[in-house]
């Protein structure tokens, strides 16, 4: 079962400069799991120690907001890596 | 000190700023990790190699970088400072890498950082992987946030000193907290605050809640610490446990609020602060619009303006506590970064100022290294 996942410029560093990725898992935790075996220090930088998605970022799944690691993901789903808007 | 470099921490990337001993010729390279601020840039002065750097880019995470060759290639830290995973929803996060202090000579590859929000962690394989000091974090703060209350979110542990003579006597200290000491590498903490202002608190002998904004230990007389507080100018010779408010006899309308503290390596006696206007609402400005550096050369007996060469009106600017170093030349060297962007350099001993580098980002940390030939 494979995701496609779409990153910002702010992540280019881990993946290569890559802008897309394809990343199995079923849910968001697993598929930053599954990143972060291939990009070292991704997951890192986007969930705190704690599991919580970091303040200024934000995950889409198929368009939608996904707010928890634990939200799910299906085959052929698009995950959406956002640094949010932040100030001006 | 065949070769010097300034490491140069900014709001939006880092800079080394280049010369040899002669000090004559500067030339500035980077930026690196442009758009991340940089808190600390520290180079190890064990191997004079391992460059280590604290930055957060303003989307993501906190992390350290690790140099071998001054920023040529970069790697990332595989197990970056972080608090222990809880699932307790008050549990806080490592927010920014705020301080980096290399480790006793005796014990090389040892590192320590302090965090905001306050935490203290230590390496012991040259800052790739990084581990809390449990009797820091686990024993001491939770206590502290009983005594103090909450802690907002910017508070920084800064001032990692560790005792010359004895690798397990550390000295930490923690805007919103104050000064502590251990001299059991961290297992056990007490406070040192006895005779420290805090203006902000009900109880003028409050044992914590204190201020501290940058305190040093002089690497030949170990025994004496400075300290720049939010309240003052500060001496403490050890054993004695009360500081003295050396900072009376700055001059009444210059007053004896800053951030850094600079100390002579050769010298006790002789340390350079950089006052600001910590009057009414805190501007946190230069006195007056006016710049200048002032000396003791009698331990804070008295103080001597060293404005030379600076701006002598309208530079609202200050320097931060992390942005006022000392190199090892002779004369000695001295270097400050403002809150404009801006390098200045003296190598007369402040008696001098000239501008090094001008135009940089908002700057964070000015650290002085001797890199290995």
């Amino acid at each position: 079962m494979s995701v496609r996942v779409v990153v910002p410029g702010q992540l280019y560093s881990y993946t290569g400069g890559q802008s897309q990725l394809t990343a199995e898992g079923t849910t968001l935790g697993e598929v930053l799991d599954e990143l972060d075996c291939r990009h070292p220090g991704l997951r890192f930088r986007v969930v705190d120690e704690h599991g919580a998605i970091r303040p200024h970022v934000r995950f889409f799944i198929n368009r939608e907001p996904a707010l928890a690691l634990s939200c799910a993901l299906a085959d052929g789903d698009e995950l959406l890596i956002v640094g949010a808007l932040s100030g001006g | 000190m065949d070769q010097i470099v300034l490491l140069i921490g900014t709001r939006k990337g880092a800079f080394l700023l280049h010369s040899d001993a002669g000090r004559r010729e500067w030339r500035l390279t980077g930026p690196h990790f442009l758009g991340s601020a940089v808190h600390h840039m520290v180079l190890d002065p064990r191997d004079h190699r391992t460059l280590l750097l604290g930055t957060r880019p303003g989307h993501l995470g906190p992390t350290v970088f690790r140099s071998t060759d001054l920023g040529e290639h970069w790697q990332e830290a595989s197990k970056p400072p972080a608090f222990a995973p809880s699932a307790d929803p008050k549990a806080t996060s490592v927010d920014i890498v705020f301080w980096l202090a290399p480790g006793h000579a005796s014990e090389p590859g040892v590192w320590y950082a302090g965090t905001v929000p306050p935490g203290l962690f230590r390496s012991e394989d040259g800052g790739d992987t990084w581990q809390e000091v449990p009797g820091f974090n686990h024993e001491l703060l939770p206590n502290l946030r009983e005594v103090i209350g909450p802690i907002p979110g910017g508070p920084p542990l800064h001032s990692i000193c560790i005792d010359p003579r004895d690798a397990r006597h550390l000295y930490v200290s923690l805007s919103s907290g104050g000064t502590f000491e251990s001299t059991d590498a961290g297992a056990n903490w007490r406070a040192l605050n006895r005779g420290i202002a805090a203006d902000f608190l009900p109880d003028p002998d409050a044992d914590v809640g204190h201020d501290p904004h940058r305190v040093a230990l002089h690497p030949l007389k170990p025994d004496r610490l400075y300290q720049q507080n939010h309240c003052g100018i500060y001496r403490l010779d050890r054993p004695g446990d009360r500081w003295q408010r050396i900072g009376r006899a700055m001059p009444t309308e210059v007053g004896d609020i800053g951030f850094p503290i600079v100390l002579h390596p050769r010298d006790p006696d002789t340390l350079w602060v950089f006052p600001m206007d910590g009057t009414e609402n805190w501007p946190r400005t230069s006195p007056g619009g006016k710049p200048a550096v002032y000396r003791s050369r009698d331990g804070g007996e008295s103080w001597e303006r060293q404005d030379n060469g600076l701006p002598r009106g309208h530079a609202w600017w200050t320097v931060k506590r992390q942005a006022f170093c000392a190199d090892a030349g002779h004369p000695l060297g001295l270097y400050f970064g403002t809150t404009s962007g801006e390098l200045w350099g003296s190598h007369d001993e402040g008696d001098t100022w000239l501008p090094l580098a001008e135009h940089l980002p908002e700057i964070f940390s000015v650290e002085f290294a001797a890199p290995a030939p």
